[in-house]
């Protein structure tokens, strides 16, 4: 009849392993299984399995959000334009002086534009979510406008350069490899800090999808929105929420961004991730008809994706067959899915 | 029928799927120019049985003839191809193509791939008034049309692509009185031109009406056939049920308790109009009226799914309009007509849909423990006798009945107090009807420690608002026009008052 959740996990592990021993036999001299490869495959998935949460949300929920890669590049400028606040006063000998503010608060700064870097996500998010609400339109038409408006906001506020801080901070080294590192104290971490807070993210975000009424209603509207009404679900306000919610992840793959592109405010980062966070999410199970998908599943999405495109460099193929198989990869796992579902019935 | 083969023989027909043996033996013999009506209960195996015909499944074992020629389609496009028209209750038009277009889709005339327009034209009206149908407007996009006509384009379209047997999933469930004499007239035409007509409905007074013979299915096999006019329809019953249903209607005398729905003057944006009336505990109130006389937008209206423009509403202390989510706390209940577009989400679980209106029962602050949910839900679905494997199992899995079952056993775990059921047994088979007609009699009569609640019931089954309702009202064109005990209607009076007939009982009207 149908199959437990727990067959379909099982069905996703044993994709990411075979897509994962393909590379491991075919990159010569074992180099594909290396530390530094795999802490690499880790790393580089941790940005979009981040943002791969929240697009789970809001595609649970029968939705899209096709501007997160401008509000991860929107957070990285915001982060590295406030690591990079500086003003000019009056010198004693006359002069212009610049003052750096991460001179004068070298503690607290880095946290403001942690703080803040995440909240211009939020409030993104929350933008996005307000507006489909609110102005009653398609995700896709919502989303696809405020990819350029996020967008042009970053290079705006970038004034269309990159911003390199002046002094590098913590939040330069959140994705600085661990196992690999020279320096003992920074090997403790076991895994960089990154990875870490997409660890704790996940597992918040399937806590709440599965043992909260907020989880129980993203899954409600994304099934049937006429149905969820007719219960008496809040459908617009638990709509604008899960946006919102999106926007939170999405901040924090920002920061993680920051840092693995070392920590500079490149308004130019991030760009088509939207379409790596929607490819996680759809080959981990995730409908675009809304209804169904798993954190668990679109962390694996995001795996395989990373292994595809990093196997694919390794073993050297040119660029082009590297898109074209991660395509056909991506069409491939829909295919299957659905006639693992018509099986099923 | 003479020495001609028969034009369709199924003999000894087996499906599984999985563990269930969804067909096991089944026999159907079905002359040209015969209408013959497939009866059954839901889960018989009607559908698998059309859909092996159609091509959809191949048969684990079994044999079909079609014209005394051996048959067994690999697709449906084969079946299509040697004549077999499937038109089910889900209409395949079209929406935004006309219905000249739709007649003639796949065979338009053209001339290297240019359409000529003049003799597509010409074919369409050809075919629409051999079949009595030249009212319908050729160049509307079939959207525009009232479901009752949509259907019979599909039907024409069926005859224009030189159909030898068209079969007819529950043609008449939503469908006005009317448009059922018009689809009648229509199938007769078509039995007299020698096609064969598989009519399949769970209306058992309108398989004796059109069909010549029948052949009852049960548990996936013929458990008997014969000629329609020759059957009383209880015997046609107990051979679906394999029991006689003695006692379809549990009557029993209830006591009608304190006023707690109070409607005064209602009016919606279009319909209802002025609409008045007065629900007590321990009362089943039902509401007759032709397909569009805005029963549904009457419920809709008072449980807050569609706007109010005057009037009042009052659920026992509380009083004027509210949303779904307020009305479910207030101790209102809704339970939708259409299952599949907004009673039930189908991809949630049994567990999911049954406690989406009150997810709080399932722990506080805003948290759920779907371990508490499932001995929550385990219950219920022991008392409704939902059949399934699972409460987590995803309720597209489950059978019509089954899932009307589910969406019902969601107003009883809310536990409310008014239960506004719109069509509660529409489309579902005899079997689980008696059950819901048992649950509903319960509810109002009360019992197990809970107090006596109040129905509100939308039916197009006469006979079944006879037999189940203390009072019946009657809705035509917008407005409650009649409202009486039920011993003083008959079907044919409530067929009267529905069509606007029975002048002398106006109510609420200038």
């Amino acid at each position: 009849m149908w199959s437990s959740p727990w067959v379909t996990a099982l069905g996703r592990f044993t994709a990411l392993l075979a897509v994962f021993l393909f590379f491991a036999v075919l990159v010569e001299g074992g180099k594909f299984y290396t530390p530094r490869n795999l802490e690499n495959i880790l790393r580089q998935s941790a940005v979009y399995a981040t943002a791969a949460l929240g697009m789970t949300m809001i595609i649970i929920a029968g939705g899209i959000d096709l501007s997160v890669g401008s509000m991860i590049a929107l957070s990285v400028v915001t982060v590295a334009w406030i690591l990079d606040y500086h003003y000019t006063i009056a010198g004693s000998n006359g002069q212009e002086e610049t003052v750096y503010l991460i001179h004068q608060w070298p503690v607290l700064l880095p946290w403001i534009a942690l703080v803040a870097g995440v909240l211009v996500s939020v409030l993104a998010g929350f933008v996005n979510g307000v507006t489909v609400v609110g102005l009653r339109l398609v995700p896709f038409i919502v989303t696809l406008g405020t990819m350029g408006i996020f967008r042009g906001l970053a290079k705006g506020l970038a004034q269309e350069k990159d911003i390199y801080p002046r002094e590098d901070t913590w939040l330069t080294r959140l994705m600085d490899p661990t196992l690999t590192s020279h320096d003992p104290h920074w090997r403790v971490w076991i895994l960089p800090p990154g990875v870490w807070i997409l660890i704790i993210s996940a597992i918040v975000a399937a806590l709440i999808l599965r043992y909260t009424k907020l989880g129980r209603y993203i899954f409600a509207i994304g099934s049937n929105e006429e149905t969820a009404r007719l219960c008496g679900v809040p459908v617009g306000r638990v709509k604008i929420a899960t946006y919102t919610l999106g926007g939170l992840f999405t901040g924090l793959a920002g920061l993680m961004q920051f840092s693995f592109i070392g920590g500079i405010g490149q308004p130019t980062s991030a760009i088509a991730y939207e379409l790596f966070v929607i490819a996680a999410v759809v080959i981990g199970g995730g409908s675009l008809m809304g209804g169904q998908g798993s954190i668990l599943g679109s962390v694996i999405g995001a795996l395989i994706i990373t292994i595809l495109y990093m196997g694919g460099q390794q073993m050297g193929w040119p660029k082009w067959v590297q898109e074209t198989v991660i395509g056909v990869i991506i069409i491939a796992a829909v295919v299957i899915d659905r006639l693992r579902q018509q099986s099923a019935t | 029928m003479g020495d001609l083969p028969p034009r369709l023989k199924m003999v000894n027909i087996a499906k599984r799927f999985g563990t269930t043996q969804a067909l096991n033996g089944v026999n159907l013999e079905v002359a040209a120019g015969e209408v013959h009506a497939l009866v059954g209960e839901n889960g018989a195996g009607k559908s698998t049985l059309m859909k092996v015909l159609a091509g959809v499944h191949r048969p684990d074992r079994g044999q079909m003839w079609l014209d005394g020629e051996p048959f067994m389609p690999h697709h449906p496009l084969e079946a299509r191809r040697r004549g077999i028209a499937m038109i089910y209750q889900e209409l395949s038009l079209a929406p935004h193509l006309s219905v000249m277009e739709n007649i003639l889709l796949g065979v338009e005339p053209a001339r290297w791939g240019i359409i000529r327009w003049r003799q597509l034209r010409e074919k369409a009206c050809a075919a629409l008034s051999e079949l009595g149908l030249a009212d319908l407007p050729l160049a509307t996009p079939v959207q525009n049309l009232p479901p009752g006509h949509q259907q019979m384009v599909e039907i024409a379209r069926a005859v224009v692509s030189q159909a030898k047997i068209v079969v007819l999933d529950e043609p008449t469930s939503s469908l006005a009185q009317q448009d059922v004499e018009r689809l009648f007239t229509l199938i007769r035409r078509l039995r007299d031109r020698g096609l064969a007509v598989i009519y399949i409905s769970h209306f058992l007074e309108e398989v004796h009406r059109i069909s010549d013979r029948f052949t009852v299915l049960r548990d996936g096999e013929t458990v008997g056939s014969g000629v329609t006019s020759d059957t009383p329809i209880p015997k046609i019953v107990s051979l679906m049920v394999g029991r006689e249903v003695s006692e379809l209607y549990p009557r029993r005398h209830r006591i009608r308790g304190p006023c707690i729905l109070e409607v005064e003057g209602l009016t919606g944006i279009r319909k209802p109009v002025a609409a008045s009336l007065r629900l007590h505990r321990g009362e089943i109130l039902g509401i007759a009226g032709l397909v569009g006389a805005g029963r549904t937008e009457l419920l809709r209206t008072i449980f807050g799914l569609d706007p109010v423009r005057a009037g009042d509403i009052r659920v026992g202390v509380f009083r004027g309009t509210a949303t779904p989510g307020q009305r479910w706390r207030q101790g209102v209940g809704f339970l939708s007509e259409d299952r599949k577009r907004e009673g039930l989400a189908l991809s949630l679980s049994i567990a999911e849909n049954i406690t989406l209106p009150r997810v709080d029962h399932l722990g506080a602050l805003g948290l759920v423990f779907p371990g508490r949910e499932e001995r929550m839900i385990t219950r219920w679905i022991e008392r409704f006798s939902i059949r399934c494997e699972h409460v987590r199992q995803p309720t597209w899995t489950l059978s019509g009945g089954n899932q009307q079952k589910v969406a019902l056993a969601r107003l009883f775990f809310a536990d409310v107090d008014v239960l506004l059921l719109d069509e509660p047994t529409r489309g579902i088979d005899v079997g689980s009807k008696a059950q819901i007609y048992r649950l509903i009699v319960e509810a109002a009569e009360g019992g197990g420690g809970t107090s006596p609640k109040a129905v509100l019931m939308v039916s197009s089954y006469l006979p079944e608002l006879l037999g189940l309702c203390d009072t019946i009202a009657v809705m035509s064109r917008g407005r409650l026009v009649a409202c009486r005990p039920t011993e003083q209607w008959t079907e044919h009076t409530l067929m009267l008052a529905a069509t606007g007939q029975d002048q002398e009982n106006l109510i609420n009207t200038p």
